[in-house]
């Protein structure tokens, strides 16, 4: 039970950071290698500015917005210099990001750990005689409102029809008016406060470290290469597996060995389904 | 007649200035036989050869790895344990520490390279993490976090390379050896059948060149190089760890073919000596500029080289020394994944 429950926090922190690639992918189809820089930045403001004495909820919304702010930035300054540039120029583009940032960061904030106390104070909640901490609880509901704001996004407004328009075809969204410089870079904003969001709420938990990004962005790449690239119910899904199979192998073979189930899980799924494998269960494609 | 003969002789020099330009840096160091020096062309020589591999791969046959610091640790890895732990005669030990990174390649090669783009990228990606892993958490065999140490000089024979000049010449002549080797592949069917995957896979399918076969063999050839690599660097330092072995070298041996020039034949060696050269000059420079800055914050500035690169000239500098002649160049023939 105990293990079920640290699954399922560790698999919402990889669903929320397989939420964000997966929504940069497909509205832009960059796969964006610095998305884990972006939740150790988030993160590690919250936690400066906590210790300068702001309230939390400030906090939160400074954070997001400066990281917001940034992935606004690298977008004009970086990646909207390379337009028409191929998948892989860009993935080494962004995988370079990621190196810089990660050197800003250690520039920053140096190697220490820092801390955010957690958003609701109280005893862990104690549930079949295992007990939850209520922090996991903040992160399901972080990873059940992104969920349902990417929904409502795609599905209700006249913006998200705009960005479904330019994932079924550049082209065609190009002969209708649309322009998509602008969505890409709406995209990096939206991603960059994503991920911030998914730092904030995790660092109590987790700890914040400069270094904490590039292992997160893989891990919530396995994510959403099990549930499928193109599929958001399938990051979340994926997310929990992936959090559940670490938790239980960690927890009954050795906890060394966590980071490399992932790997072979990405191995594995790759070789056999690069499609995903909840692929085939036709979750309807966004 | 005698103008011919200059004009030949001109051509070759041209042709070959790379080459001279090597053996002149060669001599200065063996006249100025400072250690630092050494040290510092042993540790290029030792990319180099990796980088030759990557570049075969990355420039020639198009496909990239994110892995290959994990091939480079495990040549050494190999090395390490069949000299340490089971006392194997050092030749041998490096044999075999190139031989099975190569084998692990022919392995993994077929089905990974199936991969295109993202999916390929992330998956030689999640392989380095995993080898790393092993590395650090192989318990008695590879020494865990804290390494192997007390690996013995390389020896053959009465001949014991325990200096680092001695060492210098050894990894010159196996750098120029390679040379010769891949100036021969470049140029043979193989290295057509390469270049001609890399514009179109479609194409080179139809063409009757066994696309999947090629890009193992390619993906094997580079791992085998980087394995010989990673050998010689144990036998070099005597003390192998799992730390430079990360995703850190991974990038690096990206930087370093990217940086030179994909698709050309010396990008890789320049490459080499550029990253290297760069590493220990931002090392001096970085605490005059910062102070109290140590030299990890060298990562910020690989990276915007990276980004800068492949915005700006994704012919590296080969392609700049193009440009300076004046010659055209079409960056879109970079890299075209599809």
């Amino acid at each position: 039970m105990q293990l079920l429950f640290s699954g399922l926090t560790l698999g919402s922190i990889y669903s929320l950071i397989a939420l964000a690639l997966v929504t940069t992918y497909n509205v832009t189809g960059i796969l964006n290698l610095a998305q884990g820089e972006f939740v150790a930045i988030g993160a590690l403001l919250a936690a400066s500015f906590y210790s300068r004495g702001f309230a939390l909820p400030l906090v939160v919304i400074f954070s997001v917005l400066l990281t917001a702010i940034l992935g606004g930035l690298l977008e004009r300054l970086v990646i909207g210099r390379a337009q028409g540039a191929s998948d892989l120029t860009l993935l080494i583009i962004t995988l370079g990001l990621s190196t810089s940032l990660r050197g800003l960061a250690l520039l920053l904030w140096g190697t220490d750990t820092y801390a955010l106390a957690a958003f609701s104070q109280g005893q862990p909640f104690l549930l079949g005689g295992a007990s939850l901490n209520p922090q996991s609880i903040w992160i399901f509901a972080c990873v059940l409102l992104t969920l349902g704001a990417l929904y409502l996004f795609f599905e209700q407004t006249y913006w998200g029809k705009v960005v479904k328009a330019s994932v079924m075809s550049q082209r065609g969204a190009r002969l209708q008016g649309i322009n998509l410089e602008t969505i890409t870079f709406l995209a990096f904003i939206a991603t960059g406060a994503l991920g911030a969001l998914a730092g904030v709420v995790i660092s109590p938990i987790t700890m914040a470290t400069y270094d904490m990004g590039f292992m997160l962005c893989i891990k919530g790449f396995v994510a959403a290469a099990i549930g499928g690239m193109h599929n958001i119910h399938g990051a979340v899904i994926g997310g929990i597996i992936l959090g559940l199979l670490e938790a239980f192998s960690a927890g009954l073979i050795s906890s060394g060995l966590k980071d490399a189930i992932a790997m072979i899980v990405l191995l594995i799924i790759l070789m056999i389904r690069p499609e995903g494998i909840l692929a085939s269960l036709k979750i309807r494609k966004i | 007649m005698n103008a011919l003969n200059k004009a030949t002789i001109l051509v070759a020099i041209k042709k070959h200035s790379p080459l001279l330009i090597m053996l002149f840096f060669f001599l200065v160091a063996l006249i100025v036989n400072n250690n630092y020096i050494y040290s510092t062309l042993i540790v290029i020589g030792l990319y180099s050869i990796t980088a030759l591999g990557l570049g075969i791969l990355m420039g020639y046959a198009g496909q990239i790895s994110f892995g290959h610091a994990a091939f480079f640790g495990l040549g050494s890895y190999t090395a390490a344990i069949l000299a340490t732990r089971f006392e194997l005669p050092a030749f041998l030990a490096l044999a075999a520490g190139a031989l099975l990174p190569g084998l692990v390649a022919s392995l993994i090669g077929r089905q990974t390279l199936k991969l295109q783009g993202h999916y390929l990228a992330l998956a030689t990606l999640g392989f380095g993490i995993l080898v790393h892993i092993i590395f650090s958490e192989g318990g008695n065999l590879t020494g865990g976090p804290s390494g192997l140490s007390d690996i013995p000089y390389l020896s053959l024979n009465d001949l014991l390379i325990d200096s680092d000049k001695k060492f210098f010449i050894l990894v010159c002549i196996v750098l120029m050896l390679l040379i010769l080797c891949i100036n021969n592949l470049v140029h043979s069917r193989m290295g057509r059948a390469l270049r001609a995957i890399k514009e179109s896979e479609y194409a080179a399918e139809n063409a009757g060149i066994d696309c999947s076969s090629i890009k193992q063999k390619a993906f094997t050839f580079s791992a085998v190089l980087a394995g010989l690599a990673g050998g010689l660097y144990a036998f070099y330092v005597t003390f192998i760890s799992p730390s430079p072995f990360g995703f850190h070298t991974s990038v690096q041996f990206v930087l370093m073919v990217v940086i030179g020039g994909l698709g050309t034949f010396w990008g890789p060696l320049i490459g080499a000596a550029a990253v290297v050269v760069l590493g220990e000059v931002l090392r001096e420079l970085i605490p005059l500029v910062i102070p109290g800055a140590g030299g990890e914050y060298q990562i910020i500035f690989y990276g915007l080289i990276l980004c800068g690169i492949m915005i700006y000239q994704p012919q590296g500098l080969s392609g700049l020394a193009q440009v300076i002649k004046g010659r055209s160049i079409n960056a879109s023939r970079n890299f075209k994944a599809k």
